[in-house]
C-alpha cells in the first residue's frame, strides 16, 4: 500500500466514530498496542525535543526503505497512539515518499491541533525529523 | 434598592444599594451585587460552540477574553479617529493622541503612580522586563553585583537577567520556595547583601497562583539600597495595585490579561530612575533634535516609545480598565475567591488528583497533576469537551523542576466564570480518567 492509501483506509477507520472523543479513544486503544521500543534506541540522540511529552525515534534504512520505531513516555497515551499512527504510515516506504508525503490524514481525524502545532508542544518535530532522515536518504542514493 | 449599572449601553450588573445605606463594605460579600449572567453577556466569546460544546474558558491566566465596550472601542477608533499621534496638526490626529494620552492618565490612577510620564506603554510585560534590565541594567549594573529572582518567575523575567548576567558578568541568585508554593523569606533575606543591586519578582505566580509578600521583599531590598521590579502579568486583574504604597521602583503588566487588547502593556517606573536612564530603542517620537553629529532625545514618557506606537491597543485599554474599575477589583476578587474555594474543593473529590501550589494566599488558579495521566493527554480530553484549561509548564521550567514535575493541568479562573463550569471541569476530568484508565 502506498503512504496515500494507508492515510485513506485510516480515514475510514476514524468515520466511524461521529463524536471526537471516541476517535480519541481509539487512537489512545492503539497506543496500547504500540510495540515497545528496545531500551538501547531511547538514547539522547532519539529524543525529540519540542514536544510536549517525551517521545523517542529510531530510523534506520533497511534495504531500500526507511524504517521507523518510536515510543513515547508511558503515561502520554494520546501521543502514543499518535506516535503508533505516524509510524504505520510512514515505516518502511520508500525515502522520497516519506520525505514528500502529505499527511492530510491529521486534519481528517481531528487531530491537528496536537500533531502540528509546534509551539503547544505537538508531534510536528517527530514528523519533521521523519522527514529528515528521509530526505537525506535519498540524497544519499542520488 | 438596586441600581443597574449602565455601561457603554451594556449592562455590566446591579449594584445592591441597601449595601452601602447598612454601611456593610465587607468585600467578602460584596461580590453578590456583581450580576455575572449580565456579565456573561458582555462578552461575545463565551457563546462559541466548541467541538459541539459550549465554551469553558479557564485559559484567563494565559489571556483573558474581551468586553463588548473594549472590542467597541477598538473599532470606535478605528472608525472614526484612526490618525499618527503627537505629530498631526488636523482633527484626527488631534483626537487620537488625546485618547492615547488619557490612556496614560487612566493608567496612572489605575497603578496609583504620582505622576503621569512615569507611566511608558510597552508592548506588555516581557517587554518591560527588558526595557528595564537592557537599559537600567546595562547602564548601572557590573560585574559581581547581584540580581535576586525567584524559583517561579515565569521565563519573561528569568531571560532577560541571564542575558543581563551574561554580558556584565552579575550573578543570578533564585529565591527558593516550600512545598506549598511559597516563597522562602529567611532564605531571601539571607541572600541580601550590599551586593544585591537589583530585586525582580513576580507578584503572583502564573503557574501556581501563589500571591507574593512584595511589599516585604522592596523594603528588605531597598534595606540594602536594591533597585526592584515586580512582575504585576497575574496580579493586574486580581489584586489593587498601588505603586506608591509598595514604593517598587519599576512594576510591569500586559493589559491582554486584564480584559484589555494583546500587544500592549504598561511598565510604571519611579521619575527620578527614569530620569537617569538611557533611551532602549532609537527612532521617531523619542527624539528632541536629531542632527548627523548628534540627537538629544525627549523627555519622559516619550524617550521610552520609539516609533509608532500601538494606538489603537493603548485607546481601548482605557476601556479595559474602566470596565475593571466598574466592576470593582474588591468586588471581582471576593467573586473569584469564592470560585477558588469552591473549585480547589471540587477537584479536590476527584481521587488521583494532586494540588500543585497550596499557598495560602492564592488568586483564582488551581494547578494539578493526575496519576498516570499526563498533562497533555488531560489538555486534549477536556478541549474536545470544550473546556480550555493550559497544559505543560507555563513558561516556568525551572520551577517545574524544582517541584520534580514535567508540568501540570492548570484551571484558572476569571470574573465571568460560574460554578456550574467548574462542575462540567469535574465531570471533564472524571472523563478523561475514565478514557486513559
Ligand atoms: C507572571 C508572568 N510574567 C510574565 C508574563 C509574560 O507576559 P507577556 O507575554 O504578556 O509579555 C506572563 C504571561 O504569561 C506571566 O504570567
Amino acid at each position: 500500500m502506498t503512504i496515500n492509501e494507508k492515510q485513506d483506509e485510516l480515514i475510514e477507520d476514524f468515520e466511524l466514530f461521529d463524536d471526537q472523543l471516541d476517535k480519541t479513544q481509539y487512537i489512545i486503544d492503539l497506543g496500547k498496542k504500540l510495540a515497545p521500543i528496545p531500551e538501547e534506541y531511547k538514547t539522547d540522540e532519539n529524543l525529540i525535543r519540542g514536544c510536549q511529552s517525551k517521545v523517542w525515534l529510531h530510523s534506520e534504512m533497511r534495504g531500500d526503505v526507511v524504517h521507523f520505531e518510536a515510543d513515547s513516555e508511558p503515561t502520554a497515551q494520546i501521543s502514543k497512539g499518535l506516535v503508533s499512527l505516524l509510524i504505520k504510515i510512514l515505516s518502511d516506504e520508500k525515502p522520497e515518499a516519506v520525505a514528500n508525503a502529505d499527511l492530510y490524514f491529521i486534519d481528517k481525524i481531528g487531530m491537528s491541533s496536537i500533531i502540528t502545532s509546534r509551539r503547544a508542544g505537538g508531534l510536528a518535530s517527530m514528523i519533521a525529523r521523519m522527514k529528515e532522515f528521509a530526505q537525506r536518504a535519498t540524497e544519499k542514493v542520488s | 434598592m438596586c441600581v443597574l449599572f449602565q455601561y457603554n449601553n451594556v449592562n455590566v450588573g446591579y449594584f445592591n444599594m441597601s449595601l452601602t445605606i447598612d454601611g456593610n463594605y465587607s468585600p467578602l460579600i460584596f461580590h453578590k451585587v456583581l450580576d455575572i449572567q449580565k456579565i456573561r453577556q458582555d462578552f461575545p466569546i463565551l457563546n462559541e460552540v466548541i467541538n459541539g460544546k459550549p465554551l469553558v474558558y479557564f485559559d484567563n491566566a494565559a489571556t483573558t477574553q474581551k468586553p463588548l465596550p473594549v472590542l467597541n472601542a477598538l473599532t470606535r477608533y478605528y472608525e472614526h479617529y484612526n490618525a499618527n499621534i503627537h505629530r498631526g496638526i488636523h482633527y484626527l490626529a488631534e483626537k487620537a493622541t488625546s485618547a492615547f494620552e488619557a490612556s496614560r492618565h487612566k493608567i496612572q490612577t489605575f497603578m496609583n503612580a504620582q505622576h503621569v510620564e512615569e507611566i511608558i506603554f510597552t508592548y506588555g510585560t516581557t517587554d518591560g522586563i527588558n526595557l528595564v534590565s537592557q537599559s537600567y541594567g546595562r547602564t548601572f549594573l557590573k560585574a559581581g553585583d547581584e540580581i535576586i529572582i525567584s524559583t517561579m518567575e515565569h521565563h519573561s523575567n528569568i531571560v532577560p537577567w541571564q542575558m543581563l548576567c551574561e554580558e556584565k558578568g552579575c550573578v543570578l541568585r533564585v529565591i527558593p520556595i516550600n512545598d506549598e508554593g511559597e516563597l522562602l523569606m529567611d532564605e531571601y533575606e539571607k541572600m541580601l547583601s550590599e551586593k544585591t543591586k537589583f530585586v525582580s519578582v513576580v507578584h503572583v505566580s502564573n503557574a501556581l497562583g501563589t500571591i507574593n509578600p512584595v511589599a516585604e521583599i522592596i523594603e528588605k531590598a531597598h534595606a540594602v539600597g536594591a533597585k526592584v521590579l515586580i512582575d504585576g502579568a497575574q496580579a493586574s486583574s486580581h489584586i489593587d495595585i498601588d505603586v506608591q504604597a509598595l514604593d517598587c521602583d519599576f512594576y510591569v503588566f500586559s493589559l491582554h490579561k486584564l480584559y484589555g487588547p494583546t500587544g500592549m502593556g504598561a511598565l510604571y517606573g519611579k521619575k527620578e530612575i527614569l530620569n537617569a536612564m538611557p533611551p532602549y530603542r532609537g527612532g521617531g517620537e523619542m527624539i528632541k533634535e536629531v542632527t548627523f553629529a548628534k540627537t538629544t532625545y525627549s523627555d519622559l514618557p516619550y524617550k521610552f516609545e520609539a516609533g509608532t506606537p500601538n494606538i489603537a491597543d493603548v485607546v481601548a485599554a482605557y476601556t479595559a480598565v474602566e470596565y475593571v474599575e466598574t466592576l470593582g477589583k474588591k468586588r471581582i476578587a471576593s467573586y473569584e475567591h469564592e470560585l477558588l474555594v469552591y473549585g480547589t474543593d471540587a477537584l479536590k473529590t476527584i481521587e488521583g488528583l494532586r494540588l500543585v501550589g497550596t499557598a495560602k494566599e492564592k488568586v483564582s488558579v488551581i494547578s494539578f497533576v493526575m496519576d498516570g495521566i499526563h498533562p497533555q493527554d488531560v489538555g486534549v480530553i477536556l478541549d474536545q469537551q470544550g473546556i480550555a484549561v493550559r497544559t505543560g509548564h507555563h513558561c516556568t521550567q525551572p520551577l517545574m523542576q524544582r517541584l520534580g514535575i514535567p508540568g501540570t493541568s492548570r484551571a484558572s479562573f476569571a470574573v465571568y466564570n460560574t460554578k456550574e463550569e467548574i462542575d462540567k471541569l469535574v465531570v471533564g476530568l472524571e472523563r478523561v480518567k475514565k478514557m486513559l484508565s
